[in-house]
């Protein structure tokens, strides 16, 4: 299923990179020449079987997908819906970005470059950067802000011990959007040599669209997994929303199914009211950041704003611009989920289910809960709601453990 | 004939570049940039290249960064910058604004070529808009009668070169590093052959900027390009000043040094 990446990929973006008003390119001249040899490569890996018969053995042999979807049925009875969960966090390294670093990684070797370059918020891109590059033997630096290797330090000595080199980066916010500044930077200076390894499906063209179809796998396996398993397509998907990878990843393959809802859920922090949250298509407005024109937390004269969330996954202003275009086009719902309702979901799945999730994909999680309801109001029977588990949650366990307020018992 | 190329023309005339420095707007205060942008002039800058703070400034190395981090900081709004503009055009200076796109487009890109062009400015640099994304301000600067400087690199393919500099009006602005600004110990040795090659199909001005930081540096650049852009040598002399005279004071002195570069170009 993973193969079947050289499909057709739909009437957007354009040429240009254009996903209605948003996406499209604004960098440096300096990077264009990179981007265009990206975007070359890219396209040709796309038609070529070698190419796909060599990604989607890694996905298979290496990342060990397809990956499950489970009928939770312990979790389900409690959100009075069926709930399918697309175990991502099986993947090896613990999450769904093991895709979109194998298939950047294979180009890479093509385009002839030995480094690569990555930022990481939480640490799963930089880890699952830092795996790839120590499969493929490419040199790998990894940009994460200060406060991220702070919150995430267990991630950071994964990096070094995969042969990484960590950078701390202490600009502005010292988290995620910096972390991408100074990956911007060393690209600006190093491009000769060197891929950026973008984690999520933003930034420049063709970035969004390349990144989506690394990943699009999820939504492949899930659509076919739920009619084996059910008879019938979904009624919903449900997915976290930060730079937005995931959601893309499995809403992608049921655009076409227009009965099957898509909701994106956005890191609405302590409340979108509040200001401090990291829900940019909610709380955002139109503009451009990182290289991309999409929604963006910012002021009045187009400053960033520092975003907030307890997942650093999803403590990022922007969002990729897909999501911004599926907002507006009213394909996909995008709603916030707070940190306490994330996390009452997270203590759910792992009293009912015995798995721990991701931050991130527990903010999936919760919006199930909350559309769950709802649809079956509406429907009139139980709804089957499909819900990207996009990873594990260890690297969690020592933020989880100080919110639930348990680590003195545990030690 | 941009009021920038007449400038140009002029010092062409005269055998010697022009001097473009950069300074980025608030920076340290609104007063107190209009203070050091006055100071530049008085000391044989040619043209003021007002950069409007940006939070997220990926082609600046860290001067620029710290010194946007400080007026942002000290709470500067893009109105404050055509308010600057306007005072530093009123010293008879040619003022040109450097910005990253994001805060144009929520200024709102024709009301800012209207208030730009009010203030007295000639223009926008634009490091990160390329032609093709272009539209809205190809056509507000044509209506407001302002220059378009976009950015060329030694990585720019021949068909990119001339494409961005047929778009260009006013001056083209050659990047003559692979690199964020900041002062080197050196200039480039690529930034000449991309001037040749800019040469090759435009008769604009060519301006080099980054990595320029002496007078000595400023000559050699001047011996082959019409512009010598300096930005984070100018700003180190404010950074690092202990207090507002001495900066000040250091800052005549760098920019005299650098209107001396280019006079005595290299050839």
């Amino acid at each position: 299923m993973s193969a079947d990446v050289s499909a057709p990929s739909g009437q957007v973006p354009d040429a240009a990179g254009h996903f209605g008003r948003f996406g499209g390119r604004f960098v440096p001249e300096a990077l264009v020449a990179a981007l265009d040899e990206l975007d070359a490569a890219y396209r040709k890996a796309m038609t070529d079987e070698s190419f796909l018969a060599e990604f989607d053995a890694l996905l298979r042999d290496y990342a060990g997908t397809p990956s499950l979807l489970y009928p939770a049925h312990r979790f389900s009875a409690k959100a009075g819906a069926r709930i399918l969960l697309k175990r991502e966090d099986l993947n090896h390294t613990g999450a769904h970005k093991v895709r979109n670093v194998l298939g950047q990684a294979l180009l890479t070797r093509r385009m002839g470059k030995k480094r690569v370059i990555a930022e990481t918020g939480a640490g799963q891109h930089g880890v699952a950067t830092a795996t790839a590059a120590a499969l493929f033997d490419l040199e790998c630096v990894v940009y994460m802000g200060e406060v991220d290797t702070e919150r995430q330090a267990l991630n950071v000595a994964r990096m070094r011990m995969l042969g990484a080199t960590v950078i701390p980066v202490t600009t502005g916010s010292r988290t995620l959007k910096d972390a991408m500044n100074e990956a911007m930077r060393d690209w600006v200076a190093n491009v000769d040599d060197t891929h950026y390894l973008i984690g999520t499906a933003a930034g420049p063209h063709p970035f969004p669209e390349m990144v989506r179809d690394f990943v699009r796998g999820i939504g492949e396996e899930a659509r076919q997994q739920c009619l084996d398993l059910t008879g019938a397509l979904p009624d919903a998907v449900a997915a976290c929303v930060g730079g937005g990878s995931n959601a893309l990843g499995i809403f992608h393959a049921f655009v076409p199914d227009t009965g099957v809802r898509l909701y994106g859920f956005e890191a609405g922090g302590e409340g979108v009211e509040t200001g401090r949250h990291a829900a940019s298509i909610t709380g955002g407005t139109s503009g451009v950041l990182h290289g991309t024109r999409t929604y963006v937390l910012q002021n009045a004269d187009g400053q960033t704003i520092e975003s907030h969330s307890i997942s650093a996954g999803l403590d990022y202003p922007g969002v990729g611009p897909e999501h911004a275009w599926l907002h507006d086009s009213g394909r996909a719902t995008y709603l916030p989920v707070t940190d306490a309702e994330a996390m009452a979901a997270f203590e759910l799945l792992c009293r009912t289910e015995g798995i721990i999730p991701a931050i991130e994909s527990s903010h999936a999680l919760a919006g199930a809960l909350t559309i769950a309801p709802r649809l079956a109001e509406e429907l009139g029977r139980e709804p089957v709601i499909v819900v990207n588990l996009s990873g594990r949650g260890d690297k969690d366990v020592h933020t989880a453990g100080e919110y639930f307020g348990i680590l003195d018992k545990e030690q | 004939m941009s009021r920038i190329g007449v400038a140009f023309d002029k010092a062409r005339a005269d055998g010697r570049a022009v001097l473009v420095g950069c300074m980025p707007a608030g920076f340290p205060t609104v007063e107190g940039s209009i203070a050091a942008m006055t100071a530049m002039v008085e000391a044989g800058v040619d043209v003021i290249e007002v950069e409007i703070p940006y939070s997220d400034p990926v082609m600046d190395g860290p001067v620029i960064q710290r010194a946007s981090d400080i007026a942002l900081a000290g709470g500067v709004r893009t109105a404050d910058t055509l308010r600057i503009v306007e005072a530093v055009a009123a010293t008879g200076a040619q003022v040109v604004t450097m910005t990253y796109w994001n805060p144009i487009e929520q200024y709102g890109v024709d009301t800012f070529a209207r208030d730009l062009a009010a203030a007295g400015g000639t223009g926008l640099i634009t490091p990160d808009l390329i032609p093709e994304e272009a539209g809205e301000w190809l056509a507000a600067s044509d209506t407001h009668g302002l220059d378009r400087t976009f950015l060329v690199s030694p990585s720019s393919t021949d068909a990119r070169l001339k494409m961005t500099v047929e778009h260009c009006r006013g001056f083209v602005y050659a990047t003559a590093i692979m690199g964020v600004t900041g002062a080197r110990a050196q200039t480039s040795q690529a930034a000449p052959v991309l001037v040749s090659r800019v040469r090759e199909v435009t008769d604009l001005p060519v301006g080099v900027g980054l990595g320029v930081g002496t007078g000595a540096q400023a000559a050699t650049v001047a011996g082959y390009a019409d512009g010598v852009i300096v930005g984070s040598a100018l700003i180190r002399c404010l950074l690092e000043a202990s207090d507002q005279a001495a900066g000040l004071a250091a800052l005549r002195a760098l920019s005299a040094d650098l209107a001396e570069g280019v006079r005595n170009p290299a050839r």
